[in-house]
């Protein structure tokens, strides 16, 4: 057996280790040699080694084989081997450990030691790893230890008591008197202990808080000593008598006065000291200073200490030290909903910090600046904010872009200067958007009705551009799609006219089309734009329709559908094609309802459904036109629309127009992923088919669908559904109860299931119909839903 | 509930862990966890910014003292500014014990840098705000420590 090395020389072993591989090789033959030493029983050398094993554990190591050695270390009658035992166990050992209900006998016994160094090994490990059980079994221990004379004993019962009451709420009342006769204390460990105690005693038990709320009186003495008194060389910081005390003493007092007048008058006259006398030149008194003004604001102050303590926090935004002004930034923060005018005045400061190369106080300024949005100072407001968002860092831009969203929609002056903000946006950080502006976008253009030649034209311009930030080539072929007879017509008032002829608006969407720099998504954007033109322009039709015709072969799913189907218009539907393709009335829009002092700006989340008004005829272009709005509004992942979707939204064009919303609400929920079907019914011409879709862990959407094989058509077509009892079970309305001839248009049942107890799901499903006046009735058995993901 | 620290870390400028102290318990992996991304955010900052980062939901307060940064989470209540002092005077308790202290006596004397915070710390909270007290009780328990024969101290049995 090797001789266990000192434990510098194993540390100066491993450092000299010139790679991961002979480090690992050198800790190996250390840490066999430590286990073989903990077997020994009675050793020299037992704290070294377990010291070296904590080195090892600190490295990365594990370290586990030492537990039972801490264990064993601390009921030693040495102390330095208790000491490292202890240490040992506050670095190995948790709550969570078995191991360490262990060592409770030997805390409990050690914190009766004659030597107060023992006892506070033991209350310091308590206070470092004691479970809640330890804690209760040992409170009433620590409780007598906060009575002792010795003062070094009393401050570690304090803090070891905070520990107790954050593990086990009730014990609170226990301390509280002990808690309070140390208020009288002259030693500033001890007493900073006592105010850390009431002050987590007050934070959890409102009765306590009450109580103590009588000590206010005695705590504005303490803390007119330390500010009055003068220079102590045992507590002097900079300048500042024991600044932690006096911040945590501070702290108390807002707790203490918050939302209580009595209180807060008798805290005034110190607060309004301390915020006058107070050394502002070095961090300590600072920090006193700030603790200071966020008790002020917290409190029920009278206005005049109010106004001075946010004349700090401005004095803060002007020092040199970024640490100031990221906390004056913080702290404005939080009172700016309160406080705004007072905060207004320092707006000019904060909106320099936008400027400032610390990218901490950038985000602070940033917060606050949006905060700061209103209707008088939007434009000056916007020009930094904009100019901000093209030099800031990219972790901000999408904040700072949504935010600028937000302030936009609520403050803009203007349609045309809140389009043209947007437009900044989107050629500045367009990358960094969310993907509800592109709706949002294009619902505000379709509102701003006078607006729409310019806007298609400064589209149009942005597009020949850059192609490269999909939001923005997005809505701007939506916009030259339905906007490009504006286009072409040249004559704008608000924009320097430009002649844009045919083909060169085919050119750019052609462009899009093909570019490697499109997405998926983009691409059919420009598809559809480019039909779109079809009715708007006059000699280029068969350009489009060649267009057209190529990509009906794409590769690109989605693409090829939307191809085919802008093929069959010009083919098969040709008499429809310029009703199809007129001009998108006015999208109204389910407005979000911000509230004041929302800096961040949620933009709408999910995407609203949009109420189309026009008539649905029931056949399939215009079923292709509401695929169009869904991959607008819903498909932000670029995966290709599945055909059965497709299949059962042109479904639901046959059904009244509220369950066309209902549709598209549901899809905003699934996914768009392929669901499995399988058939239930196949009898008397009647073809049921069910898929589902799982909501959550417990619930589950089932969809029915029914079609007729026969040639004369089906009516009163119902269906009912029974599951297990535990299930609850919500059927909606059916989409129809007619069935026509040849399946040409089917019938949807949606039903909701809600599965708590997670039984096995069964549904029994009637079908009831009528066919060449004869009246059908049957049952079927569903024994196990298809697997649903 | 605001106030307190949830862990203290020093490491070095080439991510060496040389002290972990922990206030609240994780389990080993999320403990990781924690120190890979504090050394990866604040190792990450250039010099003469702020000593103030947010990560998830605290606030972290960190100094560089020669090749040592000293890394602290605090809750959302805590002072970030007195927490700057409190690092601070963490700093001067091993300078002064260990005189001009290094990172080297603190990798070769670990345990003695976490003796002393255990003076000055307890639970995330201040435990003694005067300089001399804690050197005081160093001093004294370095004493008892090095007494050689090792006096046995009979504790009182407890029943």
């Amino acid at each position: 057996m090797s001789p266990s090395v000192p434990l510098q020389e194993m540390i100066r072993a491993i450092r000299s280790a010139r790679t991961q591989c002979e480090e690992r090789g050198v800790i190996q033959r250390e840490c066999a040699a430590i286990r073989a030493q903990f077997r020994q029983a009675d050793n020299e050398g037992r704290s070294h080694n377990l010291a070296k094993l904590l080195y090892v554990h600190m490295l990365g190591y594990p370290a586990h084989f030492g537990q039972m050695e801490c264990v064993r270390m601390i009921a030693s009658p040495r102390y330095s081997e208790k000491r490292v035992g202890y240490l040992g166990a506050m670095m190995l050992l948790d709550e969570k450990q078995d191991a360490s209900l262990l060592i409770t006998n030997s805390i409990k016994n050690d914190l009766s030691h004659s030597s107060q160094f023992v006892q506070s090994l033991a209350l310091c490990t308590l206070a470092c790893m004691g479970s809640a059980e330890m804690c209760r079994d040992l409170a009433p221990e620590i409780d007598k230890l906060l009575r002792s004379s010795n003062s070094y004993i009393k401050k570690k019962a304090a803090l070891c008591a905070v520990h107790i009451v954050r593990k086990v709420n009730e014990l609170g009342e226990l301390f509280a008197p002990a808690a309070r006769s140390l208020l009288s204390e002259k030693n500033h460990g001890v007493l900073h202990g006592a105010v850390v105690l009431i002050t987590e005693l007050c934070e959890r038990s409102p009765e306590t808080l009450e109580r103590f709320r009588k000590s206010v009186p005695e705590l504005v003495h303490i803390m007119k000593g330390l500010v009055l008194s003068g220079y102590s060389p045992e507590h002097d910081v900079a300048g500042i008598s024991d600044p932690f005390l006096q911040v945590r003493i501070l702290r108390l007092l807002r707790i203490l006065g918050h939302n209580n007048e009595v209180a807060s008058d008798a805290m005034n006259d110190l607060l309004a000291q301390v915020a006058t006398n107070t050394d502002s030149t070095k961090t300590a008194g600072n920090a006193v200073l700030y603790e200071t003004v966020l008790t002020v604001l917290d409190i029920k102050s009278e206005s005049g200490l109010r106004v001075l303590a946010v004349n700090i926090l401005g004095r803060f935004l002007l020092n040199n030290d970024r640490n100031i002004r990221y906390i004056a930034m913080t702290s404005l923060q939080k009172i700016v909903g309160t406080d705004h005018i007072a905060v207004q005045r320092h707006r000019g400061t904060i909106v320099d910090c936008l400027k400032d190369p610390d990218a901490s106080v950038k985000r602070r300024a940033l917060e606050l600046s949006l905060a700061l949005v209103s209707a008088s100072n939007i434009r000056s407001m916007m020009k930094e904010l904009l100019n901000f968002l093209s030099t800031c860092p990219l972790e901000l831009r999408a904040q700072a872009a949504s935010g600028i969203f937000a302030a936009a929609e609520r403050y803009s002056p203007s349609q045309r200067w809140h389009i043209d903000t947007i437009l900044h946006v989107l050629t500045t950080a367009g990358g960094d958007v969310r993907d509800e502006t592109v709706p949002n976008l294009i619902q505000l253009i379709t509102t701003a009705s006078e607006l729409h030649c310019y806007t298609v034209h400064k589209l149009y311009r942005a597009l020949l551009q850059d192609i490269s930030q999909q939001p923005l080539v997005q809505v701007a072929c939506w916009c030259i799609g339905e906007y490009g007879d504006l286009l072409l017509k040249g004559d704008c008032q608000e924009i320097e006219p430009v002649q844009v002829n045919e083909n060169d608006v085919l050119d750019a969407l052609e462009t899009v089309l093909q570019s490697h720099m499109s997405s998926p998504t983009t691409r059919g954007f420009a598809l559809t734009a480019t039909m779109k033109l079809s009715t708007r322009i006059t000699e280029n039709v068969d350009r489009i329709r060649s267009i057209v015709s190529i990509y009906g072969s794409c590769i690109d799913l989605e693409l090829q559908q939307r191809a085919v189907e802008y093929n069959a218009l010009f083919k098969k539907y040709d008499h429809m094609r310029a009703a199809v393709l007129e001009r998108m009335p006015i999208m109204e829009k389910n407005s979000t309802g911000q509230t004041n002092g929302e800096t961040t700006g949620e933009l709408v989340k999910e995407v609203q459904p949009v109420k189309v008004i026009q008539g649905q005829p029931p056949t399939q272009p215009p079923a292709s036109q509401v695929c169009d709005l869904l991959d607008l509004l819903g498909d932000s992942n670029d995966s290709g629309k599945p055909s059965s979707s497709s299949a059962q939204s042109s479904n639901n064009t046959s059904s009244p127009g509220g369950d066309l919303l209902d549709l598209l609400g549901g899809l905003d929920l699934m996914p768009p992923t392929p669901v499995p079907t399988i058939p239930v019914y196949e009898k008397n011409g009647v073809n049921l088919t069910l898929s589902c879709q799982k909501q959550s862990e417990t619930s589950l959407i089932v969809t029915l669908t029914a079609s007729n094989s026969t040639d004369a058509d089906i009516t009163t077509f119902t269906l009912q559904a029974a599951v297990p009892k535990s299930v609850q079970l919500l059927m909606k309305a059916p989409s129809g109860d007619h069935l026509p001839a040849c399946g040409t248009v089917k019938v949807t049942q949606v039903v909701v299931l809600n599965n708590p107890n997670k039984v096995n799901l069964k549904m029994r499903i009637r079908v009831s119909f009528t066919s060449q006046g004869v009246a059908f009735q049957d049952t079927v058995q569903v024994d196990s839903l298809p697997e649903c993901r | 509930m605001g106030g307190k620290m949830r862990f203290l870390l020093l490491f070095s400028r080439q991510g060496k862990l040389r002290l972990q102290k922990w206030f609240t318990p994780l389990t080993d992996r999320e403990k990781k966890k924690v120190i890979r991304d504090m050394m990866m955010m604040v190792l990450a900052r250039p010099p003469r910014t702020c000593n103030f980062l947010q990560w998830r939901d605290l606030k972290i307060v960190y100094k560089r003292y020669a090749s040592l940064y000293f890394c602290t989470g605090l809750e959302d209540q805590d002072n970030e500014l007195l927490t700057l002092e409190v690092l601070h005077r963490y700093v001067e308790l091993l300078d002064k014990y260990f005189g001009n202290v290094c990172e080297l006596d603190i990798i070769f004397n670990f345990e003695k840098a976490y003796f002393i915070l255990d003076e000055f710390l307890m639970g995330g909270e201040i435990l003694e705000t005067s300089r001399m007290a804690v050197a005081g009780s160093l001093e004294e328990a370095d004493t008892l420590q090095e007494v050689k024969d090792q006096t046995v101290y009979y504790s009182v049995p407890q029943y």
